[in-house]
């Protein structure tokens, strides 16, 4: 009825019409992610607020981060790698499946969702292993000394107390500090952790990479109900696929978001 | 891609027929029309806004008569007003839920979710709004947040009382203080609910203004009114979630144990567990809102105004886009000054004067509106409707507060008034009355268009003249009370001799603070009784320009019954000269008009 303003830029703001070209759905599912954008960043400048007024006892991620299961060794920032890859490829597949959808290709839409929904399943399930590794910790844990310094073990160097400055202490000297020491810790929880003397560190890396875990699990949950409606044919019948495009749009930003919290969790 | 736009539009035309298949349910509960949701709404806020104003009458009189006993308020609160004295824990629980009630529920919910749904799909010329289902969820989201809100009165330990602003350590712990429990938890609850709400329904607003313009609708031709609701959804959109992630960590402080807001505290001598947590960065995130949400409350009481001044000046609103540029740029600098908030944070003097420099430049695009908006008043054919003095009344309060802002903003001047009561008197008159009136002047205007009757015109002048006696009595003198130094949120003063020549002024704010309460009876009943028995109203009872008024005065649904009406000019064509009428509708072609039109319009 108005494609006759679509062909004529200049009266595309003049009403009648979308001035976007857009759905109003869509343009609801664009909007609602520029607001989720802001309490992302808004949780992630609180984490550097807090990390830059504790830079000296802040942990190194390379130094946290280091389980890969089946391998028994150090291989830092390895298995949070493999999850990045995996969350970029569903995105990947994701993109396909957006194609299919504008081919009215309902197999090949079907295909490509449900490998993305395997990808998110994956995800979840990395996420679950890396907080499971995070909270049991290591054998030994961290001792806060009588002085109250603040030394690591590490499983691979047993009686060895590494100090945040990565300088250790062996044998007799670390038996008689971890002896005299004033607490031990083992793992992490929300009150304290083994990784660094501040509780704020374990707070911010479970609450971003929970909140952001939920935010995956509900893009999974939608994504499962527009499988459902695709392979009902609900999508066939009304000749129309936006609905791929719009959780499309959300798996995406969840993405998105994901490689900042990476790039600022386990990079910088 | 067009029909996406527009296949709501084929939805409902010629489709008004199924109207009488509307049960009640689907018709006054779940109902997913915007005229509908828009009364359910404003109801709910008039009963939250009694709610709160009944609670500052309460501690009005303890601040005005803090020796005397009330026998009846042990009838009332129970416990908390034994032997006729208000519990001082109470006491600040009351502040705290008449401000929350007010700012939010009131001024926020209440205001842009009555008027933004009822004048955006009507002014704009849309059969609703973009998405019905979704301004239902909003509605419901809302009335789910004032119940729990309204719950958290009930409970044993009291509802919160850390201030509107919450600011942590207080509210984080539930051993600092009774209403640092439960209390604090329901308020949490209820804050979260009523952000699904703002998002949902800011949203809808943005997307139905940009999307579902009726053809020549362009922006430049929408409503002062329209621009307003568009600016305060997008405010919302953008604030909103920062104070959700404020909440969130604030919830896992209070449940689990983090430290984001605590750091080391003790508490009857054994200290707590947190460690290095930053209570300002609390207040960094709250203000990120907070300061937006002084605007969001604010922008849709000065776009209804507009309207209001404009059509009963019977003359165009001086500086139509320099009005739009104001409010944008308004809009612009509430996000970068929400420091002034916290100069006495400890917060590093030079960052507290970029804070001091942003704060002022606020003062030129209201200074803009101001004076538009008197320049649209001079030598108009002011027709005195009870809802023009209510616009009026808005802007002598947003002049007379504004002054107070630019003492406030500038951190010298602010340090020595901090936290007393001048700045209670500052954001009364420029945020809380203005934004009232505002939202008077709507009522007054829009309820022909809402319920179909016009209210009484009488009783809309005594509410109008005994509010304002009763505001500027209480809040003029409060600024006196403020730089003698009289802090806020304190019981008593009595015990402090330095206060003592405040408390004859407190008792004469209490009594006028009662006036004012009172004055709100008469308004209440003007409403309720005119939804029944008032005069009908006519189709267009004010001759407006703008398009909400060509809509039949029964509701239907899709607002209109045949097409959607078309508009060929901007809404502001009163008193032009060489018309035959002092206005001309939007829907008038400019071939209809010859005698009037300007050079340029064909």
């Amino acid at each position: 009825m108005s494609s006759h303003a679509a062909a004529n830029p200049s009266k595309v703001w003049g009403g009648g019409h979308s001035p976007f070209n857009l759905s109003w759905g869509k343009m609801f599912m664009w909007i609602f992610l520029v607001s989720d954008a802001f309490t992302f960043s808004s949780l992630l400048i609180a984490y550097g607020y807090m990390r830059h007024r504790f830079t000296s006892i802040w942990p190194i991620p390379g130094d946290v981060f280091t389980h890969f299961p089946f391998i028994h060794g150090h291989v830092p920032l390895a298995y949070v790698g493999l999850m990045t890859f995996i969350l970029i490829m569903s995105s990947v597949t994701m993109v396909l499946a957006v194609f299919a959808g504008h081919n009215h290709n309902r197999k090949s839409v079907l295909m490509w969702l449900g490998l993305t929904i395997i990808g998110g399943f994956m995800f979840l399930g990395s996420q679950a292993w890396e907080w499971y590794h995070f909270i049991e910790g290591s054998e030994k844990g961290a001792f806060v000394l009588a002085d109250g310094r603040f030394a690591r073990t590490d499983d691979l160097e047993p009686g060895v107390l590494m100090f945040q400055d990565h300088s250790k202490v062996e044998g007799a000297e670390a038996q008689e500090l971890m002896a005299t020491a004033k607490k031990n810790i083992i793992g992490a929880n929300l009150t304290e952790n083994e990784y660094g003397n501040t509780p704020l560190f374990a707070n911010f890396f479970f609450f971003i990479t929970g909140f952001h875990g939920f935010h995956v699990f509900s893009g999974v949950v939608l994504n499962i109900i527009v499988f459902i409606l695709v392979y009902q044919g609900f999508n066939e019948r009304k000749k129309d696929y936006e609905l791929v495009e719009k959780v499309g749009l959300y798996w995406h930003f969840v993405d998105l978001v994901w490689v900042f919290v990476f790039t600022f969790f386990y990079l910088v | 891609m067009s029909t996406h736009a527009h296949g709501h539009d084929d939805a409902h035309g010629g489709h008004d027929h199924h109207e009488h298949h509307d049960t009640f349910w689907s018709k006054y509960v779940f109902s997913t029309d915007h005229k509908m949701i828009s009364k359910q709404f404003l109801i709910t806020a008039i009963v939250m806004a009694f709610v709160a104003m009944t609670m500052s009458l309460i501690f009005r009189l303890q601040l005005g008569w803090p020796d005397q006993k009330f026998g009846f308020l042990e009838s009332i609160l129970g416990k908390w007003g034994k032997d006729g004295k208000l519990d001082p824990s109470f006491y600040l629980a009351l502040v705290t839920i008449h401000g929350t009630i007010m700012v939010f529920f009131v001024l926020t919910g209440g205001l842009s979710g009555t008027f933004s749904n009822l004048l955006i799909p009507l002014q704009v010329g849309a059969r609703d709004m973009a998405s019905g289902f979704l301004n239902m969820l909003s509605y419901w989201f809302f009335f789910g947040s004032c119940t729990i809100m309204t719950i958290s009165l009930f409970v044993q330990s009291g509802p919160a009382s850390a201030g509107w602003t919450i600011y942590p350590p207080l509210s984080a712990l539930p051993q600092a203080i009774p209403g640092s429990g439960l209390g604090m938890t329901l308020w949490l609850v209820s804050m979260v609910l009523f952000i699904a709400s703002a998002l949902l329904g800011g949203i809808n607003y943005v997307v139905t203004i940009l999307n579902m313009r009726t053809k020549g609708m362009s922006m430049t031709r929408l409503p002062l009114t329209i621009w307003a609701f568009f600016i305060t959804a997008i405010l919302g959109i953008l604030s909103f979630p920062v104070l959700f992630a404020a909440a969130l960590l604030l919830l896992f402080d209070r449940s689990f144990g983090t430290s984001f807001f605590l750091s080391d505290i003790f508490i009857d001598g054994a200290p707590l567990h947190h460690s290095g947590g930053s209570p300002v960065l609390f207040q960094h995130l709250f203000w990120f809102l907070g300061h937006p949400e002084v605007y969001i409350v604010l922008l849709p009481a000065l776009g209804l105004a507009s309207e209001v001044i404009a059509t009963n000046s019977r003359k165009p609103i001086f500086g139509y886009k320099a009005m739009i540029g104001s409010m944008l740029v308004i809009a612009f600098l509430s996000f970068i000054v929400w420091g002034h908030h916290m100069f006495i944070t400890g917060m590093n003097p030079f960052i507290g004067s970029v804070f001091v420099f942003t704060t002022l430049l606020v003062a030129i695009p209201s200074a803009v509106k101001v004076f538009n908006y008197l320049a649209t008043l001079w030598r108009g054919n002011i027709v005195l409707t009870p809802a023009m003095m209510f616009a009026i009344g808005l802007v002598s309060f947003f002049i007379s507060g504004g002054l107070t802002g630019i003492i406030l903003g500038d951190s010298a001047l602010d340090i020595n008034v901090h936290d007393t009561y001048f700045v209670v008197a500052h954001f009364h008159i420029v945020m809380g009355s203005s934004a009232i009136f505002g939202m008077f002047a709507g009522i007054y205007h829009w309820f022909p268009r809402m319920f179909g009757r016009m209210m009484d015109k009488k009783l809309g002048y005594w509410h109008f003249w005994l509010t304002i006696i009763g505001v500027y009595g209480t809040f003029f003198p409060m600024h006196f009370v403020g730089l003698s130094g009289a802090p806020r949120r304190y019981y008593a003063y009595t015990a402090y001799e330095g206060f003592q020549a405040a408390l004859n002024i407190n008792a004469l704010i209490s009594v006028f603070a009662f006036l004012g309460g009172l004055a709100q009876l008469i308004f209440a009943f003007n409403f309720f009784y005119s939804m029944y028995r008032g005069r009908k109203a006519k189709q267009n009872p004010w001759d407006s320009t703008t398009l909400e008024w060509t809509a039949p005065v029964e509701h239907i649904h899709g607002n209109w019954p045949g097409e959607i009406p078309t508009v060929h000019r901007w809404p502001y064509d009163y008193g032009k000269p060489g018309a035959s009428e002092d206005f001309i509708p939007q829907t008038t072609p400019f071939s209809e008009t010859k005698t009037s039109n300007l050079p340029g319009e064909e």
